[in-house]
C-alpha cells in the first residue's frame, strides 16, 4: 500500500508540472498565430479627397468614482523628482485620459504613406511623456532622457521585436520603429520599476489619444462604415460602429466603467 | 500495512570483514571551513537572485557578460541596477570560490568520487553562468530563467553536500548502521521528496517568471507537505536515536513548516493583493525572497538527508542485488 501511494505521489507530481509546460506551450501558440502580426508588403498610399473628408470627435467618459491613483516611491533613486502618481487610470471629474482610440475596422486596404516626423518618448522625472502613444506601423521613435539618472528602455511586445538598451543622462536620443500593427506594447525601465507606457502601433492615422479633459477627434476619413476601438490600459477595449457621409463631424463618447 | 520486522542493528566496527573498504582520510580543517564558506556565499547569492526577480531588475543591466560595456567598472548602484549588479559580483565571487573549491578538493581529497563532485559543483557554477547570461541576452525567457533558478538552488545542494562530506563527522567518524527493513525504504522517500522539491521549486520559478499560472505550484504543495512529512515522521518515529538522520529530518520538518507559511503570505503580496501594484512593493518583496530561500535551505536539507540516510540506515545488500533468477543473494 506505501509503495502504491508513493507512485501516486510522484505521478502527481510529474502531472503537475507536465499540465504547467502544456499551458505554456499553448501561450507560445497563441501569440505566434496572432493575425496582427503579418507584415503586408509596402504598396503606395490611398489617395483621399480632402473635400469629402469627414471627422469623429467625442469624450470618453469613466463612470463611478474614479480610483484613487497610487503613490509611488522614487526613494530608491533621488534624481527621480516630479509627479509621484501612478497613471494607470486618470479620470478627472469622470473624463478618462490615456486612451488610444483608433478606426479598427472599415478603412479596407486602403494603404496609408508613414509620417516622416518622428513621435516622441520623453523620460522626465522617471516618468514617460506621453503615457499612451500612438504611432504607424513603422515610424521613428525618438527617445530621449532629461533626466540625472540612467534609464533603460524596454519594449516588451507581442507581434513586434523586443529590445533593451540603456540611456546615461544627456546621451544621444534614441530611434526606434515597430514593424507590426500591435496595440498596447508596455515599454518599461528595469532600473525604475514604476516607469510604464504604452505605444499604439497601428495601420493608419486616424487615431487619436484622450487628454485630461477626455476628448479625443480623428480628422481626415473618406466616408464610410467604421468601427471605432476605444482601449484603455487596465480597463480593456470598447467599440462602437459609426457611419460617416462625406464632410460629416460626427460626435461618438464612449463610457467605461469600473 | 505490512508488518514491521525489528531492525538489526549493527556498527561497521563489529564486522569481522567490512563489505566496503574505505579510504583511509585525515580531516581537513581548512578545506571543510572553505567549503561551508562557499555554501554560505551561495545561499547569499540565492537571496541576492531572489532580490533580482522581486524586484523585476533583471533587465536593469542590458548586457552581458559586460555590465554597461565594462568587465570591471562597478556602475552607479541605484534602481534595479543595485540588485543586479550585486548579484553579478556574488555570483563571480561565488565561480571564484568554486574553482578554488575544486582544484583544492582534486589535490588533497584522496576520495575520487569527492574529486568528481568538485568538478561537478564547477561545470554547475559555469553552467548557472552562461544561463544567467542567456536570460539577459534574450530578455528572460520564462525557460531559461526557470532553469537558471533550479541550478542555483542544484549548485547549491552540491556545496552544501561537499561541506557535508569534508567536514569531521563524515570524515572521521564511524557511522552508526542500521538496515531499513520497511518499504518503501527511507531512502526511497528521501529520493522522492527530492523529486517533489525540484518539482516545486520548477513550478514555482515558472510562475515567479511568468511561464505559468500559480495554481500549478500551490496546487503541489500539498503533495510536497504530504511526502516530506511521511519522510520525517518514518525518520524520527524509527530512527530517531542516529543523530545523523534526526537533525536533518527536525530542520526538514520545521523548514516545510516555515516555507508553507512564507509561501502563504508570499500568495496574498502577490497574487491577492499585489496584482494591481504599480511597483515592486516591500512586503510582496521580503515574502517571496524568504520563501525563495527558505526553499533552497529546504531542499538542501532533503538532499543531506538522503546522504545520511543513504549512509546510516541502507537497504540490506541482498535485496540491493537481485540474482539472475531475480531473487535476492545473500551478501
Amino acid at each position: 500500500m506505501n509503495r502504491k501511494l508513493c507512485a501516486a505521489l510522484f505521478l502527481l507530481s510529474l502531472l503537475g508540472l507536465l499540465a504547467g509546460c502544456s499551458k505554456k506551450e499553448n501561450t507560445n501558440e497563441e501569440q505566434s498565430t496572432s493575425p496582427s502580426s503579418e507584415m503586408k508588403p509596402a504598396a503606395t498610399s490611398t489617395p483621399i479627397d480632402p473635400a469629402t473628408a469627414a471627422s469623429v470627435s467625442g469624450t470618453v467618459t469613466f463612470g463611478g468614482a474614479a480610483p484613487k491613483a497610487q503613490k509611488i516611491d522614487m526613494s530608491q533613486d533621488a534624481a527621480c523628482k516630479g509627479n509621484n502618481m501612478a497613471e494607470t487610470i486618470v479620470a478627472n471629474d469622470g473624463k478618462l485620459a490615456n486612451v488610444f482610440v483608433y478606426v479598427k475596422d472599415g478603412l479596407g486596404d486602403r494603404t496609408f504613406d508613414v509620417p516622416k516626423d518622428s513621435a516622441t518618448i520623453d523620460q522626465k522625472g522617471c516618468q514617460y511623456h506621453p503615457h499612451v502613444l500612438g504611432v504607424m506601423a513603422g515610424q521613428n521613435i525618438e527617445i530621449r532622457n532629461d533626466d540625472e539618472t540612467t534609464h533603460n528602455i524596454h519594449p516588451t511586445p507581442k507581434d513586434n521585436r523586443e529590445w533593451n538598451e540603456s540611456q546615461p543622462p544627456k546621451a544621444a536620443a534614441i530611434e526606434k520603429n515597430f514593424a507590426r500593427e500591435e496595440i498596447m506594447l508596455p515599454v518599461k525601465c528595469n532600473q525604475h520599476p514604476w516607469m510604464k507606457m504604452y505605444v499604439n502601433v497601428v495601420k493608419s492615422p486616424f487615431y487619436a489619444v484622450t487628454g485630461a479633459d477626455g476628448k479625443y477627434e480623428i480628422k481626415g476619413l473618406p466616408p464610410g462604415d467604421y468601427t471605432l476601438a476605444f482601449v484603455q490600459e487596465k480597463l480593456g477595449e470598447q467599440d462602437q460602429k459609426v457611419t460617416l457621409a462625406a464632410k460629416d463631424s460626427k460626435t461618438v463618447d464612449q463610457g467605461f466603467k469600473p | 500495512m505490512p508488518s514491521r520486522q525489528p531492525a538489526r542493528r549493527r556498527r561497521y566496527a563489529n564486522f569481522e570483514e567490512p563489505i566496503l573498504k574505505a579510504v583511509s582520510l585525515p580531516y581537513n580543517r581548512a578545506h571543510h571551513r572553505f567549503a561551508v564558506f562557499t555554501a554560505g556565499v551561495t545561499f547569499l547569492l540565492i537571496i541576492a537572485g531572489a532580490l533580482v526577480t522581486s524586484n523585476d531588475a533583471g533587465l536593469s543591466v542590458p548586457d552581458w557578460p559586460t555590465s554597461f560595456g565594462s568587465l570591471y567598472k562597478i556602475p552607479h548602484l541605484v534602481g534595479g541596477v543595485r540588485f543586479e549588479h550585486t548579484h553579478r559580483m556574488i555570483a563571480q565571487f561565488v565561480g571564484f570560490l568554486t574553482i578554488i573549491l575544486a582544484v583544492w578538493t582534486w589535490r588533497s581529497d584522496r576520495r575520487r568520487w569527492m574529486k568528481y563532485l568538485g568538478i561537478t559543483a564547477l561545470g554547475l557554477v559555469i553552467a548557472q553562468g552562461v544561463l544567467g547570461g542567456l536570460t539577459v541576452l534574450f530578455y528572460l525567457p520564462p525557460a531559461i530563467s526557470s532553469a537558471h533558478a533550479a541550478l542555483a538552488q542544484t549548485f547549491f545542494c552540491v556545496a552544501v553536500l561537499i561541506a557535508i562530506f569534508t567536514g569531521r563527522r563524515w570524515v572521521e567518524e564511524v557511522p552508526e548502521v542500521d538496515l531499513d527493513q520497511q518499504r518503501p525504504s527511507l531512502f526511497t522517500l528521501t529520493l522522492l521528496s527530492i523529486f517533489v522539491l525540484y518539482v516545486q521549486l520548477i513550478l514555482g520559478a515558472m510562475f515567479r517568471h511568468h511561464g505559468l499560472s500559480w495554481w500549478p505550484h500551490v496546487v503541489n504543495s500539498g503533495t510536497v507537505a504530504v511526502v516530506l512529512s511521511w519522510t520525517a515522521i518514518r525518520a524520527l518515529s524509527q530512527y530517531s536515536r542516529i543523530d545523523a538522520v534526526r537533525r536533518p529530518a527536525i530542520t526538514m520538518l520545521s523548514l516545510l513548516i516555515a516555507q508553507l507559511c512564507l509561501g502563504f503570505v508570499a500568495f496574498l503580496t502577490r497574487v491577492a493583493w499585489g496584482h494591481d501594484a504599480v511597483q515592486p512593493e516591500l512586503p510582496m518583496v521580503i515574502s517571496t525572497v524568504a520563501h525563495v530561500a527558505v526553499g533552497a535551505l529546504l531542499l538542501a536539507t532533503t538532499v543531506v538527508l538522503a546522504a545520511q540516510v543513504w549512509r546510516h540506515v541502507p537497504i540490506p545488500f541482498a535485496e540491493r542485488v537481485p540474482s539472475r533468477e531475480g531473487k535476492p543473494v545473500a551478501a
